[in-house]
């Protein structure tokens, strides 16, 4: 049971406040630390992980500051978003380094094990520098659970990934999660809450805005207003027949295109084929408009 | 683990080995080649003058241990260190167990090492070809050499962690302080690296062809206290290692 803790945790840079504020505790299980870009996901990470100094407040790592102390390591693993990493290594070396440097006893043993686990064992001879973004990414993170720490933050993992690799990932987490360890993901991508069965906390503007169960959340995201805008074969039918349907709140129809509001983005998404085959209307696009991350979450933090 | 404290180790072959694949794959170390070889090469010219030993004492000094070493110390001990936490790939290595002293003590040594072998060395070589001795000036010189490379590593691996302008810094340092100042402000001489090698230098050769302003105690005690300053400062920099907030 290891459990990291932001106690009233504050960062700024000079008169710009990162992290404002922060109090919550990150237990055993996986947490989805979600947030538009520039939210502070990654201040509050790097002040887990001991890589920045809380400017107010307290970052504790089992009660103990997390600052300035190299003993966390031993327990916690960190996959920055950086990708910089020694790329004259190959993968196979930089996983044995890693294993080295936490003084396991058997390092072989442990960097194929880490190396098995994000399905990296093909390209581990490979110079890193030639790795494609994703299995970068799984370098990384093989690194970092080579030493199976009790506590895995990871900072943006899936930026990269195919979805294939991004099930992998999470399925993996979750494994780790359900072993009792403490896992922490980043993510700007709403979505992936989908895949997540866990915790959620969202950060807006350097707050924590929201925080969770994830179905709470994910409802949230499923039934929140939305508009699209719609071309299709014929586009007057379709808006008559859409209006009929108690998912839309609105159609308008201009310049060749309609522009549907719905109440509900998830009930929408499945209706609107249907809706389209049954009159025999041909879609020509769908697309999401205000899908700026910022207005769903400043959404999500309404509710 | 109990065991770590038994036998503490300060060098990290783990981090030790990196380090130096790092430094001598990067086409910078190449470009370093030259000037040693330009070194020797002037030194085994002079052999057929009238005056050997002032030609020797001229190149090695002039251009081995005024200009090479140096030059050689700034570009190896800016990086070892340095370049990595710039680009932060030096993450995947702060991220583990080990003592921030440690990981300074093993990058200091893995400079001092690619420093003499670049620096250092060809001291040696051109003072023999020079002189046609492995004794007197080439022995001074060398000894003098290999003191300012640790020396010199210690303040600029220090310095990288100080400054982003680490390498203009110590340019500014060695032509400016060293080169200029050093002869014309009273007292420079006990902050210059230069006088300190070359106080040892002219002990060792006992020959006064080496112009020394130091003595030779005085030099060994401030090398020390330099290196271990330095090299203090840049553990406790390391410590207070940040990364940046977010990237946007």
């Amino acid at each position: 049971m290891t459990a990291v803790e932001l106690r009233g945790a504050s960062r700024w840079y000079g008169n710009v406040v990162a992290v404002n504020d922060v109090t919550m505790t990150i237990g055993p299980g996986v947490t989805g630390l979600l947030g538009p870009n520039g939210a502070g996901k990654s201040t509050l990470l790097h002040m887990m992980s001991g890589f920045l100094a809380p400017s107010r407040g307290e970052v504790l790592l089992d009660g103990r500051p997390t600052w300035r102390d190299v003993g966390i390591y031993r327990r916690l693993g960190l996959v920055p978003e950086l990708d910089a990493v020694y790329g004259f290594l190959t993968g196979g070396e930089f996983v044995l380094a890693s294993a080295r440097l936490h003084g396991l006893r058997d390092p072989e043993a442990a960097a194929r094990r880490a190396l098995e686990t994000v399905e990296l064992t093909g390209a581990e001879g490979r110079r890193i520098d030639t790795y494609s973004k994703g299995m970068r990414q799984r370098a990384k993170v093989a690194a970092a659970l080579v030493h199976e720490p009790e506590v895995l933050l990871l900072d943006e993992p899936f930026n990269g990934m195919d979805p294939r690799q991004r099930l992998q990932i999470m399925e993996l987490l979750h494994r780790m999660g359900d072993a009792g360890r403490t896992i922490l993901f980043s993510s700007h991508i709403l979505e992936e809450v989908e895949r997540l069965s866990g915790t959620v906390q969202v950060i807006v503007s350097g707050r924590l805005a929201a925080s969770g169960d994830y179905r709470r959340i994910r409802r949230l995201m499923t039934n929140r207003p939305h508009v699209f805008t719609v071309r299709s074969s014929d586009d007057r039918r379709l808006a008559a027949a859409l209006v009929a349907d108690g998912s839309v709140a609105g159609v308008e129809l201009d310049h060749g295109a309609l522009q549907v509001r719905t109440s509900d983005y998830g009930t929408f998404t499945r209706v609107l084929p249907s809706v389209a085959r049954a009159e025999q209307i041909r879609l020509r696009e769908v697309l999401p408009t205000d899908e700026s991350l910022e207005s769903v979450f400043a959404y999500l933090v309404t509710q | 683990m109990a065991s770590a404290r038994a036998g503490w180790r300060p060098l990290n072959p783990v981090i030790g080995r990196i380090t130096a694949r790092a430094l001598l794959g990067r086409r910078r170390a190449l470009l370093l080649a030259p000037l040693p070889l330009l070194l020797i090469a002037l030194a085994a010219a002079g052999r057929s003058m009238d005056d050997p030993a002032g030609w020797a004492n001229q190149v090695v000094n002039g251009l081995g241990v005024s200009a090479i070493l140096p030059l050689v110390a700034l570009i190896i001990g800016t990086s070892v260190l340095g370049s990595e936490i710039e680009d932060g790939s030096a993450v995947a290595l702060l991220a583990k167990p080990v003592a921030r002293r440690d990981v300074v003590l093993t990058k200091l040594a893995v400079a001092f090492a690619v420093t003499a072998l670049l620096a250092a060395l060809p001291v040696f070589l051109a003072g023999l070809a020079a002189t046609g001795e492995a004794g007197g000036l080439t022995a001074g010189y060398t000894v003098g050499a290999l003191a300012g490379s640790v020396v010199y590593c210690a303040l600029f691996l220090a310095l990288s962690l100080v400054t982003r302008r680490a390498v203009a810094v110590g340019l500014l340092y060695v032509l400016l302080w060293e080169g200029v100042l050093g002869s014309l402000v009273v007292g420079a001489k006990y902050v210059s690296v230069r006088q300190y090698l070359l106080g040892m230098a002219h002990s060792v050769a006992s020959s006064d062809l080496i112009d020394a302003r130091l003595s030779a105690v005085v030099a060994v005690v401030m090398s020390i206290l330099v290196t271990a300053a330095a090299a203090a400062l840049a553990v406790n920099r390391l410590r207070s290692f940040s990364l940046k907030g977010e990237s946007t």
